[in-house]
């Protein structure tokens, strides 16, 4: 059976289960916490950097979500987590029913085969050594696809999607040789030719100039229409997450702290944090010249030593003292299918 | 400590008064390569009044930190042809020797802040020392004197007074980038140009620093020239703003009047291709790729990626003037 068969099969799959189930979870994320040890002059322990600690959500078939947050917030740590790339100090990641912890050897080959990661940097993420051809053939080889001429079929189909054609000419490119938006779409070509059911992908964009950024942006959200593709989608950009996502998760110090809707989280900001993270994102206009940005004094925790309570509350201009410096926020939902992390919205 | 303009005070270039802060004509720079000269920086001219920010758009590969580098003479070795003039308060700087140009140009009448400065901070050196040495090399100053400024200038970009006796490690990067920028304030400098100074920085990371950038321009009267992609950080400084496409300049006017509505079909697309928080506009992109500079297409060299490209379009379009702003396209004419 051939991989364009069992995509159409997946289809098939798709639809009937769309009729009895509108939202089936592909991945399901349980109080998951990724805790790095610390250790003083390579032994003895001097604690932990809790870089995702007690992040849960669901992910439904075909459903496109944005990680938000600033550098350090942990979103590397729970990318890395989902790939299998680390493994979890506790909580758990189910995918498609199976515990990813338990997965060892073949199926966890077969888990990953599942995934596609497109990276952050395009010029970093593809050996220099190897041509278009060899690098796009390599998952299809290790895959076990041993005709030559589907594997050639295939990466033509996969290269023709994301407007790399006539495929002919790239396909004994270095790197090297190609720009930066042909890269990345070398990247997501490389990322789609096992028909993954899951893309993640960190920061796709922001090495890019602008003008190419929108193209490659279009092609990204393109291929997972047609392919009804989920996509965790990370960043810090606000401004694309709109054009890409249906929900939004805000990311802050290891937890995720308010997570809604796209348009509701755009429109109506509830937590503190991403109302300043909103404020901050300009739209080109001469008349920001004239205003002061107002930004959250002081810089995001450490992760070895957390602040107590909600760990947005040493720059929380809306603190309230004794609750919000003493008790870790509980998750409230003040509108439908809006969640934050937040003591101002705690029922009354 | 008095701002002191040593350019003004070398009785040998004091040879007129400075109606411009800065007045560029023609500025060239190629580079030697294997595949022929790379035109990087192709006929440049603008000009930058004082407390004033212009900033400088263009993709990647347009020559943007080639011009920054021409702007402050500081070349690599395959240096094809480096001509023009550039007026810096009067002064022809492009005439003076490179020993003249250290001494009275560099750092005490414009400094820079590379692209990644704050990757650039030496790791074994306090920045306390780091900063006050432009201080005391070209400003003469002793070491108490330069310790004081550095305290000055760190209240000024906001860093902590007790950082001076930090490493750069133990620092994060939005607060390299202000060590970085206290040092090319030091000198008091009435221009410094920075290189993408916000790019590799977190969104409020990014907000902090521009709102350091407006403060400084206000309190100092410092003129800036921002080379940068990101356009909707830009606006936060811009009082003008200059096109570059392809090693040349394409359109210049205020950004009052630039953003709003541009005029070169460049900058159209360009603007078009921002995503934007507040608006539902659909972001475009421009198709085909900037051409290489080391064989530029003649006539205009945007005319392979224009949508409104007509017959003039093979003639290189010269620069008219419409109203107070400047558009080299024929569409223009």
């Amino acid at each position: 059976m051939n991989a364009d068969t069992i995509t159409e099969l997946r289809k098939v799959n798709k639809m009937t289960a769309t009729i009895e189930e509108p939202h089936e979870t592909l991945l399901s994320i349980r109080d998951l916490h990724v805790w790095y040890e610390l250790r003083r002059f390579g032994f003895g322990h001097a604690g932990y950097v809790k870089a995702v600690d007690g992040v849960s959500f669901d992910l439904a078939e075909g459903e496109t979500v944005a990680v938000v947050g600033e550098s350090g917030c942990g979103k590397s740590s729970l990318m890395k987590t989902i790939l299998a790339l680390h493994l979890p100090t506790s909580g758990e990641l189910i995918f498609e029913g199976k515990n990813l912890s338990t997965l060892k050897g073949n199926a966890l080959r077969d888990y990953r085969f599942d995934i596609g990661y497109v990276q952050q940097d395009p010029y970093g993420a593809l050996p220099p050594f190897m041509n278009v051809q060899q690098i796009l053939e390599e998952p299809l080889l290790i895959s076990g696809v041993k005709d030559k001429q589907e594997r050639l079929d295939r990466i033509r189909k996969v290269m023709s999607e994301v407007k790399l054609h006539p495929a002919d000419d790239y396909l004994t490119k270095f790197p090297h040789m190609l720009s930066g938006g042909q890269q990345q779409r070398i990247v997501i070509a490389r990322a789609m030719i096992l028909h993954p059911k899951l893309i993640v992908a960190d920061e796709p964009f922001s090495m890019l100039d602008a003008s190419v950024r929108v193209e490659i942006l279009k092609i990204l959200s393109a291929l997972q229409e047609k392919y009804q593709l989920s996509v965790i989608y990370i960043t810090h950009d606000l401004s694309t997450v709109k054009y890409f996502s249906a929900r939004i998760f805000v990311m802050y110090a290891g937890n995720l702290i308010e997570k809604a809707e796209t348009r509701s989280l755009l429109e109506n900001p509830l937590h503190p944090y991403t109302m300043a993270l909103l404020a901050a994102t300009s739209d080109p206009d001469a008349r920001n010249a004239d205003t002061f940005k107002e930004v959250p004094p002081g810089e995001p925790p450490s992760l070895v030593n957390p602040p107590k309570g909600c760990r947005f509350h040493p720059r929380c201009a809306r603190i309230i003292a004794g609750l919000c410096d003493e008790k870790e926020p509980l998750e409230f939902e003040p509108a439908p299918e809006h969640f934050v992390a937040c003591w101002l919205y705690q029922p009354q | 400590m008095e701002s002191r303009n040593l350019l003004l005070e070398n009785p040998v270039l004091k040879t007129m008064d400075a109606p411009r802060l800065l007045h560029i004509e023609n500025l060239v720079l190629h580079f030697r390569t294997q595949t022929g000269a790379v035109q990087a920086v192709d006929g440049v001219n603008f000009d930058l009044d004082y407390n004033r920010a212009v900033v400088i758009l263009g993709e990647s590969g347009c020559g943007k930190t080639s011009l920054s580098k021409a702007l402050l003479r500081l070349l690599p070795r395959n240096v094809d042809k480096y001509t023009g003039k550039v007026f810096l308060q009067g002064v022809d700087v492009m005439t003076l020797n490179n020993d003249e140009y250290r001494k009275n140009v560099r750092w005490v009448g414009m400094s820079l802040v590379p692209q990644a400065a704050m990757n650039a901070l030496n790791p074994v050196l306090k920045v306390g020392d780091q900063v006050a040495e432009p201080a005391l090399l070209h400003l003469g100053l002793s070491k108490t004197d330069s310790l004081k400024l550095v305290y000055k200038m760190f209240q000024h970009v906001g860093v902590p007074l007790d950082f001076v006796d930090r490493y750069p490690f133990e620092l994060s990067g939005g607060m390299r980038q202000r060590v970085a920028l206290a040092m090319a304030l030091i000198t008091s400098p009435s221009l410094i140009v920075l290189d993408e100074p916000t790019s590799a920085l977190d969104l409020l990371t990014q907000a902090n620093i521009m709102n350091v950038l407006k403060r400084i321009k206000h309190e100092l009267g410092t003129s800036f020239i921002l080379i940068t992609h990101d356009i909707a950080t830009s606006s936060e400084l811009a009082d003008e703003v200059a096109i570059m496409y392809a090693g040349q300049i394409v359109e210049t006017g205020n950004a009052r009047d630039f953003f709003p509505a541009p005029l070169h079909p460049y900058s159209q697309m360009l603007m078009a291709s921002v995503p934007r928080l507040r608006s539902e506009s659909d972001p475009m992109f421009i198709t085909g790729q900037p051409p290489s500079l080391a064989n530029p297409p003649k006539g205009c060299r945007f005319a392979a990626r224009c949508p409104f490209r007509f017959e003039k379009c093979v003639e290189e379009p010269p620069v008219f003037q419409k109203g107070n702003r400047k558009v080299k396209c024929w569409l223009h004419e």
